[in-house]
């Protein structure tokens, strides 16, 4: 995923990036962990990727008029990453912050996968973008996604059920067949990562537990807020 | 079999899509390109081959967020890469491939060629670059109009009275002043395509010369192209005469 030029850490900040499927509860935690941080008087910056304004609209133009196929798909989203990686994860990396992103390369990488791109070739897009010091999986369930999905009042888009991928008519059945092939994608990538794995199926206290515990390490030696105004 | 750089494209089956031909023009502005394209597009339909005309950023997709972007030069050279590879694969996947399926002659103005060289020159790496495109198809016949920068200069001066902001690579910050930057970029540009030029095998045309000379020229490699296509009974892999095989060489 990423090149060893980026893995020399060319910044003084930290990189903790939240992954798993939708429904896998890593918003909440996402969330949660940058009230911790900044609760101990850590520089804390949040960052999501979702569809930005940018590519949301030429994806919907797209979609209107059946444009779109896996590699524009891919490579819209791969622009989407770069300009919000340029722009928001790198400047705070090298200004010594704790970047906390929900979702990262690793969501592109399965997703396009998925939709039958070259493994080899979606790496190469993303390949500017550094390895996390800390990737956490939120490992969990296609039921228990589905479930969390259905209960929430957002509508399952389109694309989150992979719907483009024609694997059933029907949206709840398309999205539990797309997530489990996404599911199956993150677990392959989970060992060659060197993912951080928690189990999401835990109540959300339990989560946010192990969350900290497996940050902690990264903590130790980190300058407070304090101390970066006074230097 | 129609060949890519080595990539593919999912959700499409290219290899079936082998009745038409690709016919590429590529070269910097003022070298002549898009009369070229206008003469040799008039040509080719006197002949009896329908063709169809493309050219970069002119997909439905996403032209109108890069000539957004161009404007308030707000995105990232890697960011604008992106852009530019999803625009051309827009247009591979929705024009180029389905023109080449119903038998036409596909005569694109520019491709990926231009497209890496200006990643390149932007500070990408080149590996980077090829591997970004190895969706694309490799082209059948690959005509580059070479001129030099500085006739480029004039004609740039002569047809505009100034030098594009663009053209001039002047986002690059090479020189405050755009004469010099021109050169500086333009040169630059050259260097890669000299590179591909050998690597793929393009046709050179001297292009520091009158439109009348470089077009006896292009009709010329062109007509011996296709008599060379008559003569076979099949597609052929791989064409052998150095002199016009710039097509299904793999990277």
């Amino acid at each position: 995923m990423v090149d060893a030029r980026a893995r020399a850490r060319p910044f003084p900040g930290r990189l903790i990036v939240f992954e798993g499927l939708d429904g896998s509860g890593k918003s909440t935690q996402a969330r949660l962990l940058v009230r911790w941080l900044s609760a101990r008087g850590f520089r804390v910056f949040f960052t999501e990727w979702n569809s930005s304004d940018l590519v949301s609209r030429a994806i919907r133009r797209g979609k209107k008029k059946g444009l779109l196929t896996p590699t524009t798909f891919s490579l819209l989203h791969a622009a989407d990453f770069a300009d919000r990686f340029e722009r928001q994860v790198l400047p705070p990396l090298r200004a010594g912050y704790i970047v906390v992103s929900d979702r990262y390369s690793y969501t592109a990488f399965v997703r396009d996968t998925v939709r039958g791109c070259d493994p080899a070739w979606v790496q190469n897009l993303y390949s500017l973008a550094p390895r996390p010091d800390v990737p956490l999986y939120f490992r969990v369930s296609v039921a228990t996604s589905l479930a969390r999905k259905l209960a929430s009042r957002e509508k399952i888009s389109y694309y989150e059920a992979g719907m483009d991928l024609g694997l059933s008519r029907d949206l709840v059945e398309s999205y539990s067949k797309f997530q489990a092939r996404i599911k199956h994608e993150y677990e392959a990538l989970a060992g060659r990562e060197r993912f951080t794995v928690v189990d999401a199926d835990q109540p959300v206290e339990e989560v946010a537990k192990d969350v900290r515990r497996a940050i902690r390490p990264l903590l130790a030696n980190f300058p407070k807020t304090e101390v970066l105004t006074h230097a | 079999m129609r060949s890519t750089f080595g990539g593919r494209l999912p959700g499409l089956t290219p290899m079936h899509l082998r009745r038409g031909h690709l016919l590429v023009l590529e070269g910097p502005d003022g070298s002549g390109r898009t009369t070229e394209a206008t003469l040799l597009k008039e040509w080719l339909e006197v002949r009896g081959h329908p063709v169809v005309d493309t050219g970069l950023r002119r997909s439905t997709l996403v032209s109108r967020i890069i000539d957004r972007a161009k404007e308030g030069h707000t995105f990232g050279r890697t960011t604008m890469a992106l852009l530019y590879a999803a625009d051309f694969a827009d247009q591979l996947e929705n024009k180029i491939l389905p023109s080449l399926a119903s038998g036409a002659t596909v005569l694109a103005d520019r491709y990926v060629y231009t497209l890496i060289a200006r990643a390149v020159v932007r500070g990408a790496s080149r590996p980077w670059a090829d591997r970004l495109y190895s969706f694309a198809l490799v082209p059948d016949l690959t005509i580059y109009l070479d001129a030099r920068p500085d006739i480029l200069l004039h004609r740039a001066i002569a047809k505009f009275g100034f030098l594009d902001y663009w053209e001039s690579g002047m986002d690059l910050s090479l020189s405050p002043d755009r004469f010099e930057s021109f050169l500086t970029y333009q040169k630059s540009l050259r260097e890669q395509f000299e590179q591909m030029a050998r690597q793929y095998g393009f046709c050179r045309v001297d292009a520091n010369r009158t439109p009348e000379a470089v077009h006896r020229d292009v009709r010329r490699i062109v007509q011996e192209w296709f008599t060379r296509q008559l003569r076979r009974p099949t597609r052929p892999e791989r064409i052998d005469d150095a002199a016009i095989g710039s097509t299904s060489r793999g990277r």
